[in-house]
């Protein structure tokens, strides 16, 4: 005799336990990604880290990738669920090229796209655990937008995700100022980097700068920025505490 | 092992307040441009104004991905068929003001059971001309009124609005008409004012003002800055 356990309607709205195919939570992710208009393009920022929970698991992780002719996205959040991204958008600038019609999709064009992408994942329940940085310039336009995976987008003169709202923002805030020079745009960059390389426990000294122009999209040798530890105030930081 | 809980909330509220004033024969539409998520600022510089025919005017706060998918459902013109080409089609005229306050509703209501965490004022003029204004709560339940405030600054804004403009109680007989007795001028410093002081104590409004102001001429747009704290 078969005892059946009970079973929960397929289509309730929170799923049933052996509806395993929807994201819980994340496993592997990025970090902050920070990104900025200049003068010729955008710049944008993130490091090569790539963490599985406290572990520092995979460090040569490239977070920002060339879309089409005319943009550059950055991710932080969940790697597996940036390469199925990567994916889509492949088959978008694929279709997109077989009209063969001279057209090309703009950056503008490609943030609708993933914001539409990451809003119906949200719907289904099924999030692409992801905050996106999207970058371009075409036809002189520069475009620099972001969107969350719960589908929430804008485009500002600068973005980031993650940490960097709350660390490089506030920087970019004070400092950012319309054609800035592209070594003026790299320093602030990398100022900001460098609070983020303090202060967050997941960011790591292995970073890539990203930058696209009307001519196209560059992205930097994996390098490090110089940091400093010496401060008198750090030297002894446990003097004077309770039980040292 | 016990059935997980997502961790995760389809909802986000990106604050912000909506107000809307109508007249004689205008309609004063106004938001912040603020949008901000927790105790952060993601951006000040964020239009939550949508115009969706000739004469009519959406403004909305919440959570801006539902936000931003009801006014693409609703404005988005190169779509075909949609509801409002279907309209103007069938009809030989562009949708009226109160023919868009059904639909929004509609709308709003026909997701009841996920809702768009989306807070709606619409104001525009209706057929005669006259200004109108259509107060939404996030399920499609509506009002028309002669002014209103939606978002994070409404608790703060809508008292003064109702001390400034008395509107009379629908209970009372004859109907008395909800519009205001302002002049179109006046109905913009009232609307300025507002906004002045409820970026000073609501944390989610400030960074600019944006105005739209309709009337038998057209649709104009104004800017005023606010406070960036």
């Amino acid at each position: 005799m078969q005892f059946m356990a009970s079973k929960q309607p397929e289509n309730s709205l929170l799923g049933p336990e052996s509806d395993s195919q929807r994201t819980l939570y994340p496993y592997v992710t990025g970090t902050s990604v920070v990104a900025l208009k200049y003068k010729d393009g955008i710049l944008m920022a993130a490091d090569m880290g790539g963490s599985y929970g406290s572990t520092l698991r995979y460090k040569s992780v490239e977070r920002m990738k060339p879309i089409g002719k005319h943009s550059l996205l950055g991710a932080s959040g969940e790697i597996s669920d940036f390469q199925e991204i990567l994916h889509y958008l492949d088959e978008l600038i694929l279709y997109d090229n077989m009209w063969d019609d001279g057209n090309s999709l703009g950056p503008k064009e490609v943030h609708n796209y993933l914001t539409r992408v990451m809003y119906n994942r949200r719907n289904k329940f099924n999030p692409l655990w992801n905050s996106l940085v999207l970058g371009g310039v075409k036809n002189g336009q520069k475009y620099l937008g972001t969107v969350s995976m719960i589908g929430v987008n804008f485009e500002d003169n600068h973005v980031a995700t993650g940490f960097g709202n709350h660390l490089a923002r506030p920087i970019l805030r004070q400092e950012w100022h319309e054609n800035l020079s592209f070594e003026d745009g790299v320093r602030l960059l990398e100022k900001c980097m460098r609070v983020l390389l303090y202060r967050d426990r997941s960011a790591i000294n292995k970073l890539q700068i990203a930058k696209i122009t009307e001519e196209g999209s560059t992205i930097s040798q994996p390098y490090s920025l110089k940091t400093y530890w010496e401060f008198s105030a750090f030297a002894n930081p446990a003097q004077g505490a309770v039980g040292s | 092992m016990p059935k997980q809980q997502a961790n995760w909330s389809p909802y986000d509220n990106n604050g912000g307040s909506c107000v809307a004033v109508s007249g004689a024969d205008y309609c004063v539409i106004a938001a912040d441009t603020r949008m901000s998520t927790g105790y952060n600022i993601l951006t000040r510089d964020y239009s939550k104004i949508c115009k969706l025919a000739d004469k009519c005017v959406m403004a909305s706060s919440g959570f801006q991905a539902d936000v931003k998918a009801l006014q693409k459902h609703l404005a988005a013109r190169h779509l075909v068929p949609l509801k409002i080409q279907i309209y103007q089609h069938q009809h030989n005229k562009q949708m009226s003001c109160p023919a868009m306050a059904q639909l929004l509703s509609n709308t709003l209501y026909y997701k009841r059971f996920f809702p768009y965490y989306s807070f709606n004022v619409l104001g525009g003029l209706d057929n005669e001309g006259k200004g109108c204004v259509f107060t939404y709560d996030a399920v499609g339940s509506y009002e028309k009124v002669g002014y209103s405030s939606q978002g994070s600054g409404s608790t703060l804004i809508m008292p003064f609005l109702d001390n400034q403009l008395k509107s009379p109680s629908p209970l009372l007989l004859p109907v008395q008409d909800a519009v205001t007795p302002l002049a179109e001028a006046e109905a913009v410093d009232l609307v300025k004012t507002v906004f002045a002081s409820a970026s000073e104590r609501d944390i989610y409004t400030g960074d600019k003002l944006e105005i739209v102001v309709i009337n038998a001429d057209g649709i104009r747009r104004e800017h005023m800055d606010l406070r960036k704290d």
